[in-house]
């Protein structure tokens, strides 16, 4: 099964100084979900938006769906990657239904294609169409809004999504019933998914893998039972024990 | 109710001046707006320039306006006197808050959003035009409120340069003291200011501010193109007959004017002129063919030259003068209207003064008048306190020339420096001090035009011509009471001159 993204030896420092990646190399199977985990600042979301190109790497080498990462387009290698941030980042003076067909109005879909795929993505994500497409997102609420913004990273039916704290601003009800959905919209669609987050109980709920990160380094890499079992003495098991409850 | 009836006596010209105060503001908005909203997005995209950019702006808006306006006649293309003047002006007043509201609008976009609109494949086009721009556009749009109710007010200043618009009034009243006349000019401008704001915030606070500010912006366009049909030029350019802002100079601007239409000539009046530097350089410019000045006035103010009680050496000199720098002086028109000292009737009294002289020991307690150019000038007052030994106590009050003779009527000041056919002198019953030292230099009126103008319009000269020796001191200062204290238009009381004059006719 060939890597969907891979980074080799990434390397970033942010103008000031920062050290942002340190070498860091780790790969996303197809139709798996990826989760980098790690504390603020520990690189994680910086080494996420290498694949889409809203940070560009100082060395190293990305490979996102077999291209080099050069030799993408920018615009195009967004419009053909799902993204999902923390609070959504709707545009607030678009209505939910122009939000969720913003990248296939981007694409120049035609407007009734763009309509129906909008109603059918809100219908996936548990909203009603004809009660939410028209507002606009200011009268949604955190989950309702969090909804909208998967549905808008589906919207063009990419393969490859990347979600930067998608749950990390709902409170923890919302939260695990959007985890939960998540996993079934996910054995349903097959997307590959890199996903970011600093919650230990939310990586090894949704990761089929997880990278945890600390200083722009990957420390461990493992399927969510390996890591609870066998954490790397260090930075990883105090990171894993301070979760438990 | 005085007001309402005078101003519907005036409503036609009321109507004109307020349409092109009006077409003056949305010209200059609309060239600020298309200048401004794209400059301030190359100065988020550019953050090296904002500083310099915006301090310029920021300069240009703090200009004095008259000051503004008076840079700008020597300037080429866009400078000169009239619209095209105030226009620029006006821009360079309202650029500044429409620039800095666009930057500061696109500046405060969430960058989460931003981030957001990059991170979906939006170009940096499509993130400027989908997501910045509508995004800033209530506070461009308060920026733009801001300015054009600012340039509704700076518009009335245009009527300084001849660019027309409420000011007119507002000037004419300040120059014959008609309180009605202020009001008529001040109250439309303040009106309009009202309706500017009013419409702009309920555009800023509409549901879809950016269709509405499209609606307004072509509705703009619409107004602006129909007057520029209106506005085309008739054929043959007219003569423009020019004055400086006070009443006698707007009588004789109307004198001339009027004479020279019943010679046949077509008249654009720009009346009402700043001042006398304005005057002469846009007489010199070709900007207006004639205005009547002074010999004097000619002789120490604009030639800079020594002072001489001769009137035809004085004449003379002015004439050859003026020939070396393209200007022809015609005949004297038969007043002279020297400079004149006055004092309210029971103060000159009680203090037994009736000549300059009979100042000096009370100099010390008297509070003056003048306004500013008599300051500045060789003739005026340096040369006056060193001629007579005057050690006036307080420092005289500079005041516009419309302004001096309510001060000294409500007892603000005790002398003022005013001219001798000033026609509030008699209406007020002031005294006239006797200038007993010869120090005043002739003040002939008379002509004075562009030569370029004379050969551009065969018949002008004459025109003008038949106006020599005409107008004597007492017919000056009956027409200069007629409007400053009768309040009647200075066109009404220049055509009656000329008609009792015989000269309507050709």
């Amino acid at each position: 099964m060939s890597a969907a993204v891979e980074l080799l030896e990434v390397h970033k420092r942010y103008p000031g100084g920062a050290l942002a990646l340190d070498g860091v190399s780790l790969s996303v199977p197809r139709g798996r979900v990826l989760v980098l985990l790690g504390t603020s600042g520990s690189g994680k979301t910086t080494a996420l938006k290498t694949v889409n190109r809203l940070v560009e790497p100082d060395a190293g080498q990305v490979t996102v769906l077999g291209r080099d990462l050069r030799a993408w387009d920018p615009i195009e290698l967004r419009r053909g990657t799902g993204y999902v941030i923390q609070e959504a980042g709707l545009i607030p003076h678009f209505t939910v239904e122009r939000n969720v067909g913003l990248v296939p109005e981007l694409l120049g879909w035609p407007e009734e294609r763009r309509r129906a795929r909008s109603r059918e993505l809100l219908a996936l994500v548990g909203l009603d169409p004809a009660r939410f497409g028209a507002l606009p997102p200011a009268q949604l609420s955190g989950g309702e809004r969090q909804r909208v913004g998967i549905a808008r990273a589906l919207a063009a039916d990419p393969p490859l999504l990347l979600m930067d704290e998608p749950f990390g601003a709902l409170d923890p009800l919302t939260r695990r019933r959007l985890q939960e959905e998540f996993r079934g919209l996910q054995s349903q669609l097959g997307k590959t998914v890199l996903l970011v987050t600093h919650d230990v109980p939310e990586a090894f709920r949704l990761g089929d893998e997880v990278a945890v990160m600390d200083r722009g380094r990957v420390l461990q890499r493992g399927t969510p039972a390996e890591i609870r079992e066998a954490p790397l003495p260090g930075f990883v098991a105090d990171f894993i024990a301070a979760a438990q409850p | 109710m005085g007001l309402l009836r005078f101003l519907a006596e005036r409503r036609s010209e009321l109507l004109l001046l307020t349409g092109q105060h009006v077409f003056l503001v949305l010209v200059s908005v609309g060239i600020a707006v298309t200048l401004g909203v794209p400059l301030g997005i190359a100065l988020v995209r550019r953050p090296r320039l904002a500083r310099p950019v915006l301090a310029f702006a920021n300069l240009a808006q703090t200009i004095p306006s008259l000051a503004l306006f008076g840079f700008l006649i020597p300037v080429p293309f866009i400078g000169g006197i009239g619209v095209r003047t105030a226009i620029v002006a006006l821009v360079l007043y309202s650029l500044l808050p429409i620039l800095r509201n666009t930057v500061t609008g696109i500046q405060q976009v969430d960058p989460a959003v931003l981030e957001a609109a990059t991170g979906m494949g939006m170009t940096a086009r499509q993130r400027l035009r989908l997501v910045e721009l509508p995004l800033a556009l209530p506070v461009i749009l308060a920026g733009v409120r801001v300015a054009t109710v600012v340039s509704v007010g700076t518009a009335t200043i245009a009527a300084a340069i001849g660019a027309g618009g409420l000011g007119t009034y507002v000037f004419r009243g300040l120059a014959t003291v008609d309180t009605r006349l202020i009001l008529a000019g001040a109250i439309p401008a303040a009106l309009l200011a009202l309706t500017a704001d009013g419409l702009l915030g309920a555009v800023q606070k509409s549901a879809r501010p950016g269709r509405a500010a499209a609606l307004l912006a072509g509705a703009t366009a619409a107004i602006v193109l129909l007057a520029l049909i209106a506005r085309a030029p008739a054929g043959t350019r007219p003569v423009t007959v020019g004055s400086k802002n006070f009443t006698e100079q707007v009588v004789l601007g109307e004198i001339l004017a009027a004479r020279l239409e019943a010679a046949g000539f077509a008249v654009d009046r720009r009346l009402n002129l700043g001042g006398t530097s304005l005057c002469h350089a846009a007489v010199l410019d070709g900007q207006i063919d004639l205005y009547v000045e002074y010999s004097g006035t000619a002789l120490t103010d604009i030639l800079k030259r020594p002072v001489t009680p001769d009137p035809a050496a004085v004449l003379r000199t002015v004439r050859e003068d003026y020939a070396r720098i393209g200007l022809r002086v015609g005949s004297p028109l038969g007043f002279n209207n020297s400079y004149a000292l006055a004092m309210r009737r029971a103060d000159a009294e009680a203090r037994g003064i009736r000549r300059i002289s009979d100042l000096a020991p009370h100099a010390a307690t008297l509070r003056v008048g003048l306004f500013g150019e008599f300051l500045e000038r060789e003739d005026g007052m340096p040369g006056l306190v060193r001629t007579y030994g005057l050690r006036f106590g307080v420092p005289p009050r500079e005041m516009d020339l419309g302004l001096l003779y309510q001060a000294l009527a409500s007892g603000k000041v005790d002398l003022v420096v005013g001219s001798a056919t000033d026609g509030l002198i008699a209406a007020m019953d002031l005294v006239v001090l006797d200038d007993d030292r010869h120090y005043f230099p002739p003040y002939d009126a008379i002509p004075v035009m562009n030569e370029a103008s004379l050969r551009l319009h065969p018949g002008l000269l004459e025109a003008v011509e038949s106006l020599a020796g005409r107008i004597d001191e007492q017919a000056m200062r009956r027409m200069n009471y007629a409007v400053d204290g009768e309040h009647r238009r200075p066109a009404d009381v220049a055509r009656e001159f000329l008609a009792g004059a015989g000269l309507l006719s050709r």
